[in-house]
């Protein structure tokens, strides 16, 4: 019975708590691309770069504001520098929306016009944050670092497995849950939240309705920036930031966005989590899982890892083929255009 | 019409801005550039196939140039015989593992109809065969690895000269396209894209990850070259003489003429894709292609086989990318996998057809040459407007120092605005393809 | 004098014109009716009307007001609503978000309008809160031209509104169409069942390679010969 407590315990500091705060990231990220998509229908690939430069913004903050002296102890300061990176990424997605993509909206050009025009973007912003706060890792949390320790969670169950939660993984979870609740509320409840609905469903009927084209834009790439940089502060104090991992946190984003079905809301958050607990089962080590499940005689002798972590981008490739040709609509039926 | 003096204008113009280098800066460092900038033309040529002939969204550059370049390592590497010796009985095994998991998944899908149980036990003998697979193969790994780390720790390749690494090197590429237009190709538009990222990340982390095969990040230095080495040219007699007669000290004279060799080489190389491209592009195949490209729906209607199509050319492509990785990573003389990145082996090519012209094969190799230009002189140009730009901020100042620090990635936003711009004025780039209008409005 | 007016519309949609000096007009309280061919350019005659296509000649009047050059969203602020042939709900808004998206310009309080809506068409009220795209041809034709009266229109255009709709139904949503030309609103509206549609129709206009061939009152057309043997099946 132990046994199996151990296991789960373990099961739980290894797999389900790391996946759940990379989940929540994961679904944050997808919510913008998806956004996007519905409203301006085109796959997003400056997205991770937009989601690292609001972040910089908020590291650049926090850093400023520990010299300044001010803290929100226990909790990051991180948390009290996010409105100005959230800022930040909202007037430079409103900017670059103006400047470069307005133009190809009103000729409509086609999407795959658009995918390039975002490479271009992708280009700017990637070079901007590079040349602004360099490509190396940095870290920006300070506060407490975790909300259970894995001795104290010990003593007070008395087993021998322990189980850890990082005060960023608790944040993480918690804000994404807030903001998810938030977004939703807002497109389900508010008047424009309803003319983005109408406006990513049926473009035609929303201008005979009288919903205006520019007001929706704005209020997509206004929200897609406060998305990324919260998604992209959240990852960085749970990780750390290094603007070339936001880059690469684009496929894994698109494949949530596209396992849920693109253009939909909560596919997108679903499809966060089951890219992320795909690729944490994925890559993780059995051995002393099965140490405490399996009989004695069945010990492993290897790791017992299906696929090292080098490798966790192919889970969100094969995820992604599979969707595309067993349901390439996703699962809630996005748009397929 | 205006094809016709648009294009020479602007490769005349390309041509003064290399002569410029030359007599500015350095004839080995112009040199040096003109060697990329062919490779560059040769990726961009395939790149063009793929978009421009036919609207395949490839982003996966990338990964069929590091597929060009492990082939240099694995064609013209010295194969390494003790870690063949230790871990053949192990290889084989495993081969012959994987063998037999393939035969019966395709038995079990032969033999089940399709439905539920099919996939079930598809699911089931891949995760046996892939078990089964891994107990043979992780103690060849590890014997392989075990070997000489510090200089080889892995199988090494056939030794053979690395000049037959080209076409290997595309056929490789070319292989894995097939693959991979297996699955994804008649996909919409943006997720052929998203897929093709996603591969090229894949390929990247086996090559930076499999030892046994590629030295990983230990990296692979010193292959074989298709040209003379320098110190030899130097030490030999009539070399030195030979310098003489131009008024040049031998060790100059070395460096120069070896990359006088690796251009011909290359030119050889760009002149046959691009001969046989602007062929293929004025033949019925290439007719019908652009007419596929252009109304899909038409062309389909019409009886034309779209996939088929856009399967080989994908395929072409991916072959003609994969030799210009094998050649870069000749010209290289090692192969180091951390050096791919996205940035600089996808999108830059990217930017080189769009920029160029896409549809247009002159267009290609004009792109991939102005672009590469710029992407290397952005850098110093860079460093010196930055330079100027916060010299009254004074010597000590951290300000400058962080600002010069990053002037490198100056010419990423360069590209960035470059893109834009033409995007934006001439969409259909600098020598538009006459026939199309794909990038119009 | 007119309502609603399109006035000698000569246009298309970019290449050749679609539209020849077609006229088109309609009183408050009245039901016009558009029929012809399929592609004789009744739906490119609607969109005219409603500012989506652009005219090269003629103009457009609603209540004397000149509004050729007015934006659809703009021509849906003067009093008129517009329901496409194709696509005129929204697929996954419920019943409910569909007509209050109809309403969307509107400030005050549009539960009344709400109200009278689910009256003329009782089963939304059933279907409120059921995605417009699960529900029958037939219903969502009802949702698309209950969005429409959100704004209290005073012209309403309806293309097709009884495509792939069952007779009865059909002759239920006509029933509901005289009912709202009856409260006063001018209906135009393209029909495909042209003989049915005539018949509710104070005036009707045949449309063949967008000129009109034959205006009239919709009695007279039913009446006239060669309309019933060239447009009407006999
Ligand atoms: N969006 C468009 N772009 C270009 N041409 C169009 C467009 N829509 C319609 N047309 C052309 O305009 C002509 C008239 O079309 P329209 O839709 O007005 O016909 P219609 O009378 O409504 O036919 P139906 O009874 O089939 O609905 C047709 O020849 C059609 O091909
Ligand atoms: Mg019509």
């Amino acid at each position: 019975m132990e046994d199996i407590l151990n296991a789960v315990v373990l099961l739980s500091n290894f797999v389900v708590v790391p996946a759940l705060a990379y989940g929540s990231q994961l679904a944050l990220g997808a919510l913008g691309v998806t956004l996007i998509y519905g409203i301006l229908r085109f796959a997003n690939f400056a997205h991770g770069d937009l989601m690292a430069f609001g972040t910089m913004f908020v590291v650049m903050a926090t850093w400023w504001m520990q010299g300044a002296g001010l803290s929100i102890d226990p909790l990051p300061t991180a948390l009290l520098a996010l409105p100005f990176g959230i800022a930040a990424a909202v007037a430079v997605s409103l900017l670059t929306d103006r400047a470069v993509y307005r133009f190809y909206r009103r000729n409509k050009s086609p999407a795959m016009i658009f995918v390039i025009v975002s490479i271009g973007v992708m280009f700017l912003m990637n070079g901007v944050v590079r040349m602004v706060i360099g490509p190396d890792d940095r870290s920006f949390g300070d506060g407490a670092r975790f909300l259970i320790k894995v001795k104290e969670f010990r003593e007070a169950t008395g087993l021998s497995e322990g189980l850890a939660l990082k005060l960023s993984q608790g944040l993480t979870i918690a804000v994404t849950v807030a903001v998810v609740v938030a977004l939703f509320r807002f497109l389900q409840k508010s008047r424009t939240g309803k003319a983005m609905r109408a406006y990513s469903d049926n473009e035609d009927l929303a201008l005979l309705s009288g919903v205006s084209p520019d007001r929706v834009v704005l209020f997509a790439w206004a929200i897609a920036g406060t998305l990324a940089t919260i998604a992209g502060t959240l990852y960085g104090l749970d990780k750390s930031f290094k603007p070339f991992t936001y880059f690469q946190l684009l496929l894994p984003i698109f494949a949530a966005a596209i396992v849920g079905g693109i253009g939909h809301p909560v596919g997108a958050v679903v499809g966060g989590y089951i890219v992320a607990f795909s690729e944490v089962t994925v890559t993780y080590a059995y051995r002393k899982f099965l140490i405490y499940v399996a009989p004695e005689s069945w010990r492993p002798e290897g790791l017992v890892q299906l696929l090292s972590t080098e490798y966790k981008f192919a889970v969100s490739f094969v995820i992604l083929v599979v969707v595309l040709l067993v349901r390439p609509t996703g699962i809630f039926r996005g748009k397929v255009i | 019409m205006r094809e016709v003096p648009r294009a020479p204008l602007c490769f005349a113009v390309m041509a003064g801005l290399l002569m410029l280098v030359g007599f500015g800066q350095s004839w080995s460092l112009a040199l040096s550039i003109f060697n990329l900038c062919l490779i560059s033309a040769v990726m961009a040529l395939g790149l063009n196939m793929q978009w421009g002939y036919a609207g395949l969204f490839n982003v996966g550059v990338m990964g069929f140039a590091a597929l060009g370049g492990v082939a240099a390592v694995l064609v013209s590497a010295p194969p390494v015989a003790e870690a063949w010796r230790v871990a053949w009985s192990d290889l084989l095994a495993a081969a012959l593992a994987l063998l037999a998991s393939v035969a019966a998944i395709v038995a079990a899908r032969r033999g089940i109809p399709p439905g539920g149980l099919r996939m079930a036990v598809t699911a089931f003998l891949l995760l046996v065969g892939y078990g089964a697979v891994r107990v043979f193969f992780d103690p060849a790994v590890e014997a392989i690895e075990a070997v000489d780390p510090a200089k080889t720790g892995f199988l090494g390749g056939l030794g053979l000269p690395v000049i037959l690494a080209w076409p290997i090197g595309g056929a490789v590429a070319a292989g894995a396209a097939w693959l991979i237009a297996k699955v994804a190709l008649g996909l919409r538009a943006d997720y052929l894209a998203i897929a093709t990222l996603g591969i090229a990340e894949i390929v990247l982390a086996i090559l930076k990850n499999e030892d046994w095969l590629t030295r990983g990040v230990k990296n692979v230095t010193g292959l074989d070259r298709p040209t003379p080495y320098e110190v030899d040219l130097r030490d030999s007699a009539g070399f030195q003489d030979f310098a003489a007669g131009f008024g040049l000290d031998a060790g100059e004279a070395s460096t120069i003429v070896v990359k006088l060799c690796y251009t011909g080489l290359f030119l050889a190389v760009l002149v046959l894709i691009l001969v046989l491209a602007q062929k293929a592009l004025h033949s019925p195949w290439g007719r019908m292609m652009r007419a596929v490209r252009d109304n899909e729906v038409a062309a389909e209607a019409m009886g034309k086989d779209v996939t088929r199509r856009h399967l080989e050319i994908f395929v072409i492509g991916a072959a003609v990318i994969g030799m210009a990785g094998a050649m870069l990573t000749t010209l290289d003389g090692q192969f180091t996998p951390g050096s791919y990145q996205p940035l600089r082996f996808t999108f830059l090519v990217w930017v080189m057809v769009i920029v160029g012209g896409s549809g247009n094969n002159w267009g290609a190799v004009l792109g991939g040459f102005f672009v590469w230009f710029v992407w290397i002189e952005a850098e110093p140009v860079g460093a010196w407007a930055m330079d100027v730009a916060t010299a009254m901020l004074g010597e000590g100042s951290s300000l400058r120092e962080h600002l010069l620090a990053g002037a490198p990635y100056m010419r990423v936003c360069v590209m960035g605005l470059i893109l834009l711009l033409v995007l934006r004025f001439s969409p259909r780039g600098l020598i538009p393809d006459a026939v199309h209008r794909r990038a119009g409005h | 004098m007119s309502l609603l007016r399109g006035e000698g519309m000569t246009g298309g949609y970019g290449g050749a014109d679609i539209l020849r000096k077609c006229t088109i007009a309609v009183e408050a309280g009245e039901i016009a009716v558009i029929v012809g061919p399929n592609g004789a350019g009744k739906s490119t005659a609607m969109k005219a009307i409603f500012g989506m296509v652009g005219l090269r000649e003629g103009r457009v009047v609603l209540d004397g007001k000149d509004i050729t050059g007015l934006s659809p969203q703009d021509r849906v602020r003067e009093g008129m609503a517009f329901v496409p042939q194709t696509g005129n709900v929204f697929a996954g808004m419920t019943v409910e978000e569909n007509l209050e998206m109809g309403a969307y310009l509107r400030t005050d309080d549009f539960s009344g309008t709400m109200e009278q809506v689910f009256e003329l068409f009782p089963i939304l009220k059933d279907k409120r809160r059921q995605a417009a795209g699960e529900l029958s041809g037939g219903q969502r034709q009802q949702v698309a031209v209950g969005r429409a009266l959100m704004t209290r229109p005073r012209a309403l255009m309806l293309d097709e509104p009884t495509a792939g709709v069952s007779p009865i139904v059909m002759d239920d949503l006509f029933d509901r169409i005289v009912e709202i030309g009856r409260a006063g609103v001018a209906v135009l509206m393209v029909e495909q069942n042209a003989a049915q549609a005539l018949s509710i129709a104070d005036r009707g206009y045949v449309l063949v390679t967008g000129e009109n061939r034959y205006s009239d009152t919709g009695e007279a057309l039913l009446a006239n010969a060669e309309v019933r043997r060239s447009f009407l099946g006999g």
